[in-house]
């Protein structure tokens, strides 16, 4: 079992252990936060030599979402890039690969802040500021119903920081699903703003889903007297 | 040169006579090591020749002093200004340390002092400054303070390649290295890069004893509370007694024990490393203005301010390492020619072995040491990076630089290479950066490509890597700090569990803001007194002592009466371990195969082995539930009996799952995550940047596994590997363990046997389970499932 199913404005949906959104009636895959050429980006700006194989490690792990779902259209959900320079410098390789992954099928790019200014021509598919099409995708969340990325959500569960879903009455928001990104706690007052009350779909070996109240959403008992080792 | 007529004068009215390594230190030509006592006149020692060359200050910074300690700065700073004003010197002695406010630090680039006392990190970020070469060009002398405890860890490996950077820059500069007493002088003199050794007077033999109990020591266990009463007593008769306690969390349990006790109100205080640095510095003064009797504390006293007053240590729990013993000794009786008096109190049956075998090891003088090994080159690689702050350097001049330094004397040119490409461009077998290099060759000369660069890189100067801490306060507005525990231990927490901190028991309310809220709970027994670390492994030489004292049924008769029973009994319906004998027992017990193993290799080496053992088991079919070590034995319990050691013991079979299991392992993530930080890889977590909050950090796992995947052989995982190896997990003392046994003895018993008992008692059991944590994770979610009404 690696997807937990559930419902959002009207529709049925998959959440993934990788962190994508699967939408069976669409057969659509939705994933948010790629931030492809983080490594680069902080380079050229002058930060830490990061390890350069985010983005490869990044399309390994999407690929084999691809080959799992078999969708008919990918939609990245806003900061595919992490800026629009990385978008434009990624090297050709990486462009063919994505070109190879997008054939046959529809491929999207939603714009976030990160990469506001629309795809480079080596890019496969096409890119837009939001859909509006069953469900409204968008990066950063609005006017709900809808189906954003941005905040990275992310939830501690008995002591292992784990990426989440956060499906709220107006919100769904998505795990950002890149390599190099770090999480924000369900329990920051942005994401509580949005999602006062709801659920949390942590992203472990099997998805574990879990109710989420404003800012108790601590566990408050501990499950067996179990302790950790180190 | 003799001592100025002016000096001798100034001895006299002391009423001192200078002693003779002073007077040998004085007409020393090159560097020097002096290894003396505590209380031996070290420091005056190491800066008589720095004051009797200043009768006529050149000019310039004359002498740098530097210690492991801040607040040793202030003190010598204090220290030495009584001789220079009697002396009628005309010198300045400043410090320059992290506290030091920056328009003094300004005015010390410009206008150095005579005399500057700082620390390993300050003396690191004054070489980066591109006036390095003027303020430190003049520098005639160089006094490092406690090298012997600098020389233990990475501090020291920094230092030294400051220390060949400032010969570069003042040629001719003698070094003095003072250091308390050691095993191996001529070692610590090659780290310092070759020095003469002057050793002074040792001093009369110490008063060193076990501390008689009314109570024998329990099976298990490690706090020591049994001896409470003993321990009082001791304190009432003697002046004032510092009480050592291996971990931080056993000395808070026993300030609470001994203050449970304390009916004559005795003034004991505490004192330890997680304590906010308020609490210790009232406690340090309270202890030199004489109003304390005691203080339990850890190794944050190791070093420190002398204070006379003390004349009695008393060591609760196994000592581990003798060196540590004699040093914690010296800390008892200032006095130079007064005898050290210290008393050893043994928290179980196995440490009354052990601390036997060190009062043994104490007499005979015979000190325990591991080599370090070559110098780390994560350390090395935040040199090169802060070595091109300072300015543009030719590759091949540093090479010859860094070989000056004592740990680094074997550096290859490749493994130097390696680190001058990795400051430059990451190293990646994937030549990303090649565009946005870090540094680069122009004019043959390496350089920053951004100068800009150099402020973040300043930032990141070190080689202590903290565990993230989180500071813990009283609930409410303006609630007073109690001191800090680490992350990993905040996580474990929820709401309603109580721990100690600050000698008194605190309940958990909420983590708001990075810090930790808390609410006084006296009347509560703390549920937890858990703060993760490193738990110090017992030295090699007096595990062998320990595992050589057992084999010797001769030698038992120095053991107190019940030791002897109870190894007697062992040799009777078992056996006893012994040098070039690995012995084992197999025996059920409740429902359950148990396999006790005395490797006598410390507690990560056993740690490493019980992982690697029980995955074999697993794979064998004996189905491993669960194992714990020690310092000297591993118990593993398993559903079937192992009945055959050796081939669980295979060398070449352990190597592998040893290659397969560090990967993943969360040990190997903690040692990349300090390596990473130290050579520039990701930047330390600086106090006030963490609350920025959104999407902050992600956390270096993500880096090493990403390393591991995509460039398995890149630069810090080589340094990761061969770290682990010699610390938490400790490989070489498995391989060491396995060198040294001719054969196993393996016995299949009936029932436990005497020597394995207090194992079965001890804490720290590791069970073993595939998806433990996940499914933990999972019962959690279905509680608050269930308390919400709902079901999945």
């Amino acid at each position: 079992m690696t997807a937990h199913p559930f419902d959002f404005d009207g529709q049925h949906l998959l959440a993934r252990t990788s962190g994508a959104l699967v939408w069976p009636a669409r057969r659509w895959l939705i994933v948010s936060d790629l931030h492809l050429g983080k490594s680069e980006r902080m380079a050229r700006r002058g930060g830490a030599l990061l390890p350069p194989y985010e983005t490869e490690a990044t399309l390994d792990r999407l690929e084999a979402e691809i080959d799992a779902t078999e969708p008919d259209t990918v939609v990245s959900l806003g900061d595919g890039f992490d800026d629009d320079a990385a978008g434009r410098s990624l090297p050709d390789a990486i462009c063919r690969r994505l070109r190879a992954m997008a054939a046959g099928r529809r491929w999207i790019w939603i714009s976030g802040n990160h990469d506001p200014g629309g795809i480079c021509p080596r890019m496969p598919g096409q890119s837009v500021d939001a859909l509006h099409d069953g469900l409204i995708l968008r990066h950063q969340a609005g006017q709900g119903p809808d189906v954003s990325g941005h905040y990275h959500p992310c939830v501690t569960l008995a002591g292992q920081r784990m990426r989440c879903f956060l499906v709220g009455r107006d919100h769904l928001i998505l795990p950002a699903f890149g390599t190099y990104t770090g999480g924000l706690p369900v329990t920051d007052a942005a994401l509580a703003r949005l999602v006062p009350q709801g659920t949390a779909i942590a992203c472990g070996a099997r998805p574990i889903a879990f109710p989420v109240d404003g800012a108790r959403v601590r566990p408050r008992k501990r499950a067996g007297g179990f302790r950790r080792p180190f | 040169m003799n001592l100025p007529k002016e000096f001798q004068e100034w001895f006299a009215t002391q009423g001192w006579q200078p002693h003779p390594h002073q007077i040998d230190l004085l007409n020393a030509r090159g560097d020097s090591l002096l290894i003396a006592p505590t209380g031996g006149g070290k420091t005056l020692a190491g800066f008589l020749p720095s004051l009797v060359e200043l009768r006529d200050p050149p000019g310039g910074l004359h002498t740098l002093y530097v210690s492991p300690l801040k607040a040793l700065t202030a003190d010598i700073a204090r220290n030495l200004s009584r001789p220079v004003a009697d002396l009628g010197l005309k010198i300045r002695i400043e410090d320059r340390t992290g506290d030091t406010r920056s328009g003094q630090r300004a005015r010390q680039r410009v206008d150095p002092p005579d005399i500057l006392l700082t620390t390993p990190e300050s003396l690191a970020l004054m070489l980066s400054y591109e006036q390095a070469p003027a303020i430190f060009g003049s520098v005639r002398r160089v006094v490092l303070d406690e090298l012997h405890a600098l020389a233990e860890n990475k501090r020291g490996d920094q230092l030294m390649l400051c220390l060949a950077r400032l010969k570069a820059l003042a040629p001719g500069m003698i070094a003095t290295g003072l250091s308390a007493t050691v095993e191996d002088p001529a070692r610590l003199a090659r780290f310092m890069g070759g020095a003469r050794v002057i050793h002074a007077d040792p001093g009369p033999d110490p008063d060193i004893a076990m501390l008689p109990t009314t109570r024998p020591a329990p099976w298990a266990g490690g706090g020591g509370h049994y001896a409470v009463p003993d321990v009082l007593a001791e304190v009432a008769r003697a002046n004032t007694t510092i009480i050592f306690i291996n971990t931080r969390a056993q000395a808070e349990l026993f300030f609470q024990a001994i203050w449970a006790a304390n009916d004559a109100n005795l003034p004991i205080g505490l004192h330890h490393g997680s304590l906010s640095r308020e609490a210790r510095q009232r406690v340090e003064a309270a202890m030199a203005a004489g109003e304390l009797r005691a203080v339990v504390a850890t190794g944050s006293l190791d070093l420190g301010i002398d204070w006379g007053a003390v004349d009695l240590v008393i060591q609760v729990g196994a000592p581990k390492n003798v060196k540590r013993l004699v040093q914690r000794i010296g800390r008892a009786n200032h006095r130079y020619n007064a005898p050290s008096r210290a008393r050893i109190v043994p928290a179980n049956r196995f440490e009354v072995i052990e601390c036997v075998a060190a009062l043994q090891a104490v007499r005979e003088r015979d000190l325990d040491g591991d080599d370090r090994g070559q110098g780390p080159l994560d350390v090395l690689c935040q040199h090169i990076l802060l070595t091109a702050c300072a300015g543009p350097f030719d590759a091949d001049a540093l090479f010859a630089e860094v070989r000056e330094a004592g740990p680094y004397r074997e550096l290859s040119r490749a493994d130097f290479d390696a680190c001058v490409d990795f400051a430059a461009t990451g190293g990646y077998a994937l030549r990303a950066y090649d565009r946005w290099q870090r540094l680069m060759l122009r004019d043959g000369l390496v350089r920053l490509r951004d100068p800009r660069a150099a402020r973040d890189l300043r930032m990141n100067i070190g080689t202590i890597v903290e565990a993230e801490m989180l500071k813990v306060r009283f609930r409410g507005r303006g609630g007073s700090l109690l001191g800090e525990v680490e992350e990993s231990f905040a996580s474990t927490l929820v709401p309603g569990d109580t721990f100690l901190i600050g000698g008194q028991t605190v309940r958990y309310d909420a983590l708001r803001e990075m810090v930790v809220e808390v609410t006084k709970q006296p009347a509560k027994e703390p549920r937890i007194a858990v703060y993760s670390g490193l738990k110090l492994a017992t030295s090699t030489q007096l595990s062998h002592r320990v595992q050589a004292l057992i084999g010797d049924p001769a030698a038992h008769v120095i053991l107190p009466p019940d030791t002897q029973e109870w190894l007697a009994l062992q040799a009777r319906v078992s056996g006893l371990p012994r040098p070039g004998v690995l012995v084992s027992e197999s025996f059920p017990h409740q429902g359950r195969w148990h396999f006790a193993m005395y490797g006598f290799a410390g507690r990560n080496a056993l740690q490493t082995l019980g992982l690697l053992m029980t995955r074999t088991m697993e794979v064998a079919g004996l189905g491993p539930l669960g194992f714990l070590s020690t310092d000297y034995a591993l118990l593993i319990w398993s559903l079937d009996p192992v009945t055959d050691p050796a081939p669980l013991l295979d060398r070449d079979g352990l190597r592998e799952g040893l290659g397969d299991w560090l990967g993943s392992n969360a040990v190997m993530k903690r040692s990349f995550r300090n390596v990473a930080t130290i050579a520039g890889l990701i930047q330390r977590n600086l106090p006030g940047q963490r609350k920025s909050g959104r999407q902050a950090t992600f956390s270096s796992d993500i880096l090493y596994d990403t390393l591991r995947r995509y460039d398995p052989d890149h630069l810090m995982l080589r340094i990761t590997a061969d770290e682990a190896r010699r610390g938490l997990v400790d490989f070489d003392r498995i391989e060491e363990m396995l060198a040294r046994t001719d054969r196993f003895d393996h016995r299949v018993l009936d029932r436990v046997p005497p020597l394995a008992a207090p194992l079965l008692l001890e804490m720290g059991r590791v069970p073993i389970a595939g998806q433990g944590r996940e499914r933990m994770a999972e019962a959690e979610a279905a509680a608050l499932m269930a308390e919400a009404g709902l079901t999945t």
